[in-house]
């Protein structure tokens, strides 16, 4: 019998031919990689048609090097079922926007604002885009591989 | 009126002959109280009296942030119960403080924040590096966290560890009283200021 990862990708699959570009489900790490442009849309899908009814992580990984630059990695739970399902997408260097999963998800509000805080990705549609770990006069975002490793910005005391 | 005739004030009574007499006596009828065997007496000096009463009642200020927070309750707790050392009651108001113990990571967002609070506190007071991230930045070394919190404030007492052990800060405790009681009262002109804005920028070249 199908595992539940599975048969809620084969429904993206199916519903989304056009937007999913990978898939894998290898020991019930089930992962899909959508075209960014459609995230709001798949997302949507997910939560209404596939019972992932909770957001449980938004983070980002920074592939310096490849095009496109930067992968946005959400993270659903079905709390019905107890399974889980990763959604990634590829956002690029040049345009680092993506659309915000706020209206669906109201976790996704302080996650995207520490994934903006420290990569740099905005998010288009998000209420209150500021930075949330760091203060305001941080310059640069410091999770990018291209971050000076040395680089250090106090507010008081010497400056290395 | 006449200026140079300065009245005396009123309230200052001269002394007596007899009474100055007595008081030149003092040390020698103290001396032969002592060797009579009185014990309702005892001669010190300032320094010895006040360093002893402040090194026994210290006020601390808790500036807790990360995991030494859970030893810092510990040695607070009544099994190492720092109460015993007369150090226990915590004020939560640096006014009311008079040991900053500052326990935990420092970050540099945090920085500006425990400087105030130490510019806050009323003089004399004493701070306390408690566990490895505020005396050197720990196993932290990154674009966060401050590398020892001597770069904002003066440090007194280091207590190493990850954190530190219970004995490790009595240890500690122990020998910053020792270090009170070796203190000049009046204290000789030294202010212990923080690290201003006008502290020497040292640029290292960016890798």
């Amino acid at each position: 019998m199908e595992d539940f990862g599975s048969s809620a990708l084969r429904k993206l699959i199916d519903e989304f031919s056009d937007a999913v570009q990978l898939t894998h489900a290898d020991h019930g790490d089930a992962t899909a990689l959508v075209d960014p442009a459609r995230i709001e849309d798949v997302m949507r899908f997910l939560r209404d048609e596939a019972d992932f009814d909770m957001l449980m992580d938004v983070t980002a990984v920074d592939y310096l090097g490849q095009t496109p630059r930067f992968e946005m990695v959400y993270h659903l739970y079905a709390t019905g079922p107890n399974q889980r399902l990763r959604i990634k997408a590829r956002v690029a260097e040049e345009t680092p926007e993506i659309a915000s999963v706020v209206p669906l998800y109201a976790s996704a509000d302080w996650m995207e604002r520490e994934v903006f805080d420290l990569y740099g990705i905005r998010f288009d549609g998000h209420p209150d885009l500021r930075r949330i770990l760091l203060y305001e006069e941080f310059e640069g975002y410091p999770l990018r591989k291209d971050y000076p490793k040395e680089r250090r910005q106090p507010l008081v005391g010497p400056r290395n | 009126m006449d200026r140079t005739q300065a009245r005396k004030p009123r309230h200052i009574v001269e002394p007596t002959e007899a009474q100055r007499q007595r008081v030149k006596e003092m040390p020698a009828r103290a001396v032969e109280y002592l060797r009579q065997g009185g014990d309702s007496f005892l001669a010190t000096r300032a320094d010895a009296l006040v360093n002893w009463s402040r090194k026994y009642s210290m006020f601390l200020y808790p500036f807790v942030t990360a995991c030494c927070g859970m030893e810092f309750m510990s040695v607070a707790g009544p099994r190492y119960d720092l109460d015993r050392f007369g150090c226990a009651l915590p004020r939560f108001s640096p006014r009311q403080a008079d040991l900053l113990m500052v326990v935990g990571t420092i970050t540099h967002r945090n920085a500006p924040i425990l400087k105030k609070v130490y510019d806050q506190m009323a003089e004399p007071k004493w701070v306390m590096a408690f566990g490895a991230c505020t005396c050197s930045g720990g196993p932290y070394n990154n674009y966060a966290t401050v590398q020892g919190i001597d770069t904002i404030v003066p440090v007194d007492i280091y207590i190493p560890g990850c954190p530190p052990r219970p004995e490790a800060v009595m240890e500690g405790l122990m020998k910053l009283q020792a270090r009170i009681q070796a203190e000049k009262v009046p204290a000789d002109g030294r202010h212990k200021e923080s690290v201003d804005s006008a502290y020497p920028v040292i640029e290292k070249p960016i890798a």
